[in-house]
């Protein structure tokens, strides 16, 4: 049992890393990914860490594997597309979800012909799938700092984003707080995507998020409980992912979304709020 | 008598395409009016217009005695999102957002009044029960709840009763009444005529421009009644600049 369970991070310094960046990441982003669910904002979310990948691979071609350039170009490019998406969706008559799709796109493309132009397939390949494994201090510093002021932002946040989700309209009729909250709250996905950007590559950095945030939904009525059993799922899905790929060699990034995405499928079917138990097993009805 | 609200020739609208178009006149202090037209009257925008979430296209509304936080203001149900996991108890408490705002604790004196408004509206017991479990009139009675907790000298009520059973429009209507006693200044959009004809002292009658406003039974008649329905014509998208001038 110990072999098995502990015996990988107490030996390896490259599993306490990614251990330690996978709780940070799950820890900032699984309380973000329940807000952007409950907003309808989950491909947003997903089409977001797409749209990073060009800056990011600016980044790249400038200076590297250079975690400050590949950060402040992947913060740059998210801002653009989130405020870009908003703007056309604002001003045209596109849909936002379409809107983003046609930015995430084109992001992407650009980004991995960006990478591919200077680097190697290894290169493209950490890019896109990241490399949870080979976290050094600056980046897990980068990712833990991402968290922190992710959970102090939501707590000083809570109360005009929760109303901002519930009614918008008595938010607006009382405060001024509503559009500076929202940017906030943007703000805060593109910063939590750049952070999972490292760990786990563009193609799965809303992983943590919304899988997570998925699955709790099926085992709570309120917020606070649906936030602390996402956060809670997001964590055990990575030390699980990590102990799968270790034991395995499976890739790690890809493990712990995996282990996530369980979670996720057991919550469908078996969570009490929703799930197809209570679908197709309903019970006796009560007496009032 | 004080005047609330002023509308000084007022044009609201989206687009550029008047909704209320030309309107002028004075909402005392205290009152009590009801607003009645045919759909697309501009009777909702009008109460946009009055919290401020709309700009006026035209003219003015003016609200000396009445600040911003002093308005409470209920739209329609539809626009509220009920399937966000909240309970009945945290939306009554949000109204007491202008004392707490952003960070500011509750105390307990203030736990004494969420409760209060919740029994007042008959709600006990449904403190922890998540908003997208109750029923469309126990919504409105929660919404009703936070009003009374916004405590507010202007409060603008969109079609509150509408799809609502008699029992619980009874109940809101004493609450409409209390808060009347109370001298605070009442808006509520309505399409029922003979709610209006026997609960409410004032009427104005709304058909874009102002068919109609003063005492309910004078403004309430078939004549006129016949006017708003005309004069509520179909949105015309290739309509003129209009000239007409301050009234």
């Amino acid at each position: 049992m110990y072999d098995f369970l502990i015996a990988p991070f107490v030996e390896f310094e490259f599993m306490r890393r990614a251990l330690v960046g996978a709780f940070a990441l799950a820890l900032g982003g699984a309380p973000v990914g329940v807000f952007l669910m409950l907003r309808r904002m989950s491909l947003t979310g997903d089409a977001m860490a797409h749209a990073i990948l060009p800056g990011a691979a600016v980044g790249f071609l400038v200076s590297g594997l250079s975690l400050f350039a590949m950060t402040v170009g992947g913060i740059v490019a998210g801002f653009t597309v989130a405020l870009g998406a908003g703007l056309v969706a604002r001003s045209t008559e596109l849909k936002e979800d379409a809107s983003l799709a046609a930015f995430y796109l084109v992001s992407l493309a650009l980004g991995v012909l960006i990478v591919s132009l200077k680097g190697s397939n290894i290169d493209l390949l950490h890019v896109l799938f990241g490399s949870v494994l080979a976290l050094d201090d600056a980046t897990l510093i980068l990712i833990a700092g991402i968290a922190t002021i992710s959970l102090l932002t939501l707590a000083i946040l809570w109360r005009p984003l929760v109303l901002e989700c519930v009614d918008p309209n008595f938010l607006r009729s009382v405060s001024g707080a509503g559009a500076p909250t929202h940017l906030a709250f943007l703000a805060l996905m593109v910063l939590n995507l750049v952070g999972a950007f490292h760990g786990l590559g563009t193609l799965l950095a809303v992983g943590l998020m919304m899988l997570p945030a998925a699955a709790a939904r099926f085992w709570a009525k309120d917020l606070t409980s649906m936030i602390v059993i996402a956060v809670a799922v997001a964590v055990v899905s990575g030390v699980v992912g990590l102990l799968v790929s270790y034991h395995s060699g499976a890739a790690a990034g890809p493990a712990i979304i995996l282990v996530a995405g369980v979670f996720y499928v057991v919550s469908v079917v078996l969570g009490p709020v929703g799930g197809l138990r209570r679908h197709f097993v309903p019970g006796r009805h009560l007496e009032a | 008598m004080t005047a609330a609200l002023q509308f000084r020739n007022l044009t609201l609208g989206y687009d550029r395409h008047p909704a209320v178009h030309h309107l002028t006149g004075t909402v005392a202090d205290g009152v009590l009016l009801a607003v009645i037209g045919p759909n697309g009257a501009g009777k909702s925008t009008l109460l946009k217009g009055i919290v401020g979430v709309l700009r006026p296209l035209d003219g003015a509304i003016e609200r000396a005695q009445i600040r911003k936080r002093d308005i409470a203001y209920l739209p329609q149900i539809a626009e509220i999102d009920r399937s966000f996991p909240i309970t009945v108890y945290d939306l009554v408490a949000m109204g007491l957002w202008r004392r707490a705002g952003l960070f500011g604790g509750i105390s307990r004196r203030e736990r004494d009044e969420i409760e209060k408004a919740i029994s007042a509206v008959g709600l006990e017991g449904f403190e922890g029960r998540t908003i997208g479990t109750l029923s469309g009139g126990q919504m409105q009675r929660a919404l009703f709840a936070r009003l009374l907790l916004q405590d507010a000298q202007l409060i603008l009520l969109d079609e509150p009763f509408t799809s609502l059973d008699a029992k619980t429009i009874s109940d809101l209507l004493d609450l409409i009444h209390r808060w009347h006693r109370e001298r605070r200044t009442i808006l509520i959009v309505l399409h029922d005529l003979d709610l209006a004809r026997t609960q409410f002292p004032e009427t104005l009658l709304l058909a874009r421009e102002a068919v109609a406003w003063g005492r309910t039974q004078d403004v309430l008649t078939a004549e006129n009644l016949l006017k708003a329905r005309q004069m509520c014509e179909a949105f015309d998208r290739h309509a003129e600049v209009c000239e007409t001038d301050a009234a």
